[in-house]
């Protein structure tokens, strides 16, 4: 689905958000009962720099100064943080970190956030947006990803058709829709054949109240660990603590 | 990988009183070794973890004058193996039997 | 009273030390346990798929001590395995010392995060990052709840990708001159945008763009270590009390810094560049200054002083 036919269906009642020449997505949309909603996000595949996060940043730190509980949808294609010497020479780790904070913080002050991955979203950018969201929904032609197949064959110097017959054994490490989903790192899959609204609304519904994705993970057979290991690490913590 | 598993007799315990131990790191031409006092007195257990396959001799005998020079008593000693050599397997055992009997290094 | 320090602390390299190593000489001595030690056997599952050994930490040891006699949680990536990487087992255990710091208000209300670690396992990609992602909210989590989150960089894998980002999450960040962070390292983006952008086998470049030193006088870091675990001990010690909250106040603060950033250094095109237009009056000589020196210059600083991360 293409970003105006997503907002489209997202906003029955209108939305005020236009493309940017930096790709930068910023608006709010109506909800069926009269209510906002505040969407941030990155379009058009583009590559998040130390100048795309500002805006973001601001505008989500605005929405927490100004109070109530407007919810935020942060809806993302993007290729990945800017793969820059500049950008890196003035520290991108921090402002991507900082974005990923403020939408962290949102959810806290009360905010609902929601992220929606509708095309790529890779590494550093995913950490700082839609990974860093209450919940994170994907449309079926996402394509999430921490780094491409024939890059990681590169990188970890094995053959990408060994790589390739690994992937269809476990969802561990191949880029993917259904990898990500399956560790769970994305709560749902929206069917682009049903209005959007209604699944949003079902999807700000049951917002967790916690970090449910390692759970999620346990659940889907993806990631059959994380959830016992941290659940264990904790339990010795407050044995020792009371020993 | 390959999975190995040596058994022997020792002569006695490994002194001290420290339950286990780890030495090493898992890092390209060195292992890791974790002790355990978990055994009777005059056994040893030997379980290596290793992608380099086919030295099944080398891993024997190394642990076989090992057990013989330490007298390891008691321990069960695991072994996470990245392409070390015999004389740093060596030295990384009879490191780890110094820590599990000293406390430390 | 006697220093509790550990009699090796003032002489160890940080950057050469193992993460245990690292944890013994920090605290003070005898002081440090471990949760899910390596006795547990909580290793990768999936390292063998790829035919490569797992470790019985797998990578990162987790666990309490104390410093200068206050009770600390602590975590350290062992950066000579897998690159310290954030995978599914590794990952979880910081997750779950995280989680247990923000829940149990009993337990000791500073986290030691000593990071050394490329960034994601690539093998265990999906899984890494997303533990990177659980991290993260955890930190901020447990900040909410008045929790200190010091990161200490300054281990031979630095701190990258997912673990940049993880640094740059905490109430504090302690960098050595080795210490390194960033996002994409110097060899991924010359890999992907060619060698005239990032040029990763020149050392002096590498080290101006990425190391301890630039990061520090832009504000990238808030104190300065000695290449010891003395002296990361010492300059942790110095500011555990100074931790920002977490709150929309610590936020709008490290916007404004940030964009402050842009603006007073936007146009700069290398890292001497930076510190003449910051005011150093001899920027050629920031490489060469002892550890003392250099931190005299960075007193005189106003980025490296913002009170807010």
């Amino acid at each position: 689905m293409k970003l105006d036919e997503i907002l489209s269906s997202l906003f029955l009642m209108g939305h005020d958000i236009d493309p940017r020449p930096d790709h930068l997505i910023l608006g709010t949309g109506k909800r069926a009962n009269g209510g906002t909603v505040e969407v941030v996000g990155i379009a058009d595949g583009e590559a998040l720099g130390i100048e795309g996060v500002l805006p973001l940043a601001r505008r989500v730190l605005d929405i927490v100064a100004t109070g109530g509980k407007t919810p935020i949808l942060v809806i993302v294609d993007t290729q990945g943080q800017l793969m820059s010497r500049r950008d890196e020479m003035l520290g991108l780790n921090e402002y991507l970190a900082h974005l990923a904070k403020c939408l962290l913080l949102a959810s806290r002050s009360g905010h609902a956030t929601v992220g929606l991955n509708y095309g790529k979203a890779v590494a550093g950018a995913f950490l700082a947006t839609a990974l860093a969201t209450d919940v994170l929904v994907a449309l079926p032609d996402a394509e999430p990803a921490v780094m491409d197949l024939p890059s990681m064959a590169r990188v970890t110097k094995l053959p990408q058709e060994k790589l390739e017959a690994l992937s269809k054994t476990t969802p561990v490490f191949a880029p993917g829709l259904d990898s990500m989903t399956k560790v769970g790192a994305i709560a749902q899959v929206w069917d682009p054949a049903k209005p959007l609204d209604v699944q949003f609304e079902a999807t700000l519904a049951t917002i967790p109240a916690h970090d449910v994705r390692d759970a999620l993970g346990a659940e889907r057979g993806g990631r059959l660990l994380a959830a016992g290991i941290a659940r264990r690490v904790a339990d010795q913590a407050g044995e020792d603590r009371r020993a | 990988m390959e999975i190995l598993k040596v058994h022997h007799k020792t002569r006695g315990p490994a002194a001290g009183t420290v339950g286990s131990a780890l030495v090493g790191v898992v890092a390209s031409g060195n292992l890791e070794v974790l002790l355990e006092r978990t055994l009777a007195d005059t056994e040893c257990t030997v379980e290596i973890a290793t992608p380099v396959r086919g030295y099944d001799d080398v891993w024997k005998a190394v642990v076989a004058e090992f057990v013989e020079r330490a007298s390891p008593g008691g321990l069960r000693i695991s072994i996470n193996d990245s392409g070390a050599r015999p004389d740093t397997v060596m030295l990384r055992l009879l490191q780890g039997v110094r820590t599990i009997e000293t406390g430390h290094d | 009273m006697t220093d509790p320090k550990h009699p090796s602390a003032d002489t160890a390299s940080w950057f050469l030390s193992t993460a245990r190593e690292r944890l013994t000489g920090l605290l003070d001595p005898g002081s440090f346990a471990e949760f899910l030690p390596p006795t547990e056997r909580a290793q990768s599952p999936h390292l063998a798929l790829f035919d490569l050994p797992a470790a019985f930490d797998d990578g990162m040891v987790v666990g309490r001590g104390r410093l200068g006699r206050r009770a600390v949680l602590v975590a350290a990536q062992e950066g000579q395995f897998m690159g310290g990487t954030f995978a599914e087992v590794s990952g979880a255990k910081l997750v779950g010392l995280l989680r247990a710091a923000r829940d149990d208000p009993k337990l000791p209300r500073i986290v030691l995060l000593l990071l050394d670690s490329g960034g994601v396992r690539l093998q265990e990609a999906n899984a890494g990052e997303l533990a990177v992602a659980e991290v993260m909210r955890a930190i901020v989590e447990a900040r909410g709840f008045g929790v200190t989150v010091i990161a200490l960089v300054g281990g031979r894998a630095g701190a990258f990708g997912g673990a940049g980002l993880t640094a740059a999450t905490c109430s504090r960040i302690v960098i050595s001159e080795q210490g390194r962070t960033g996002v994409s390292g110097p060899e991924v983006i010359e890999t992907n945008k060619g060698v005239e952008e990032f040029d990763s086998q020149d050392k002096a470049l590498v080290w101006s763009v990425t190391g301890g030193r630039n990061r520090r006088l832009l504000g990238g870091a808030d104190a300065y270590a000695g290449d010891t675990v003395a002296g990361f001990r010492d300059a942790v010690l110095a500011l555990i009390d100074r931790a920002p909250p977490f709150d929309l106040v610590t936020l709008r603060a490290e916007q404004r810094r940030l964009a402050d950033r842009i603006e007073c250094l936007g146009a700069c095109n290398s890292a001497v560049e930076m510190w003449v237009a910051l005011g150093i009056a001899e920027p050629q000589t920031i490489r060469n200054l002892d550890d003392a020196a250099f931190a005299e210059i960075v007193k005189g600083l106003r980025g490296a002083a913002y009170e807010a991360r």
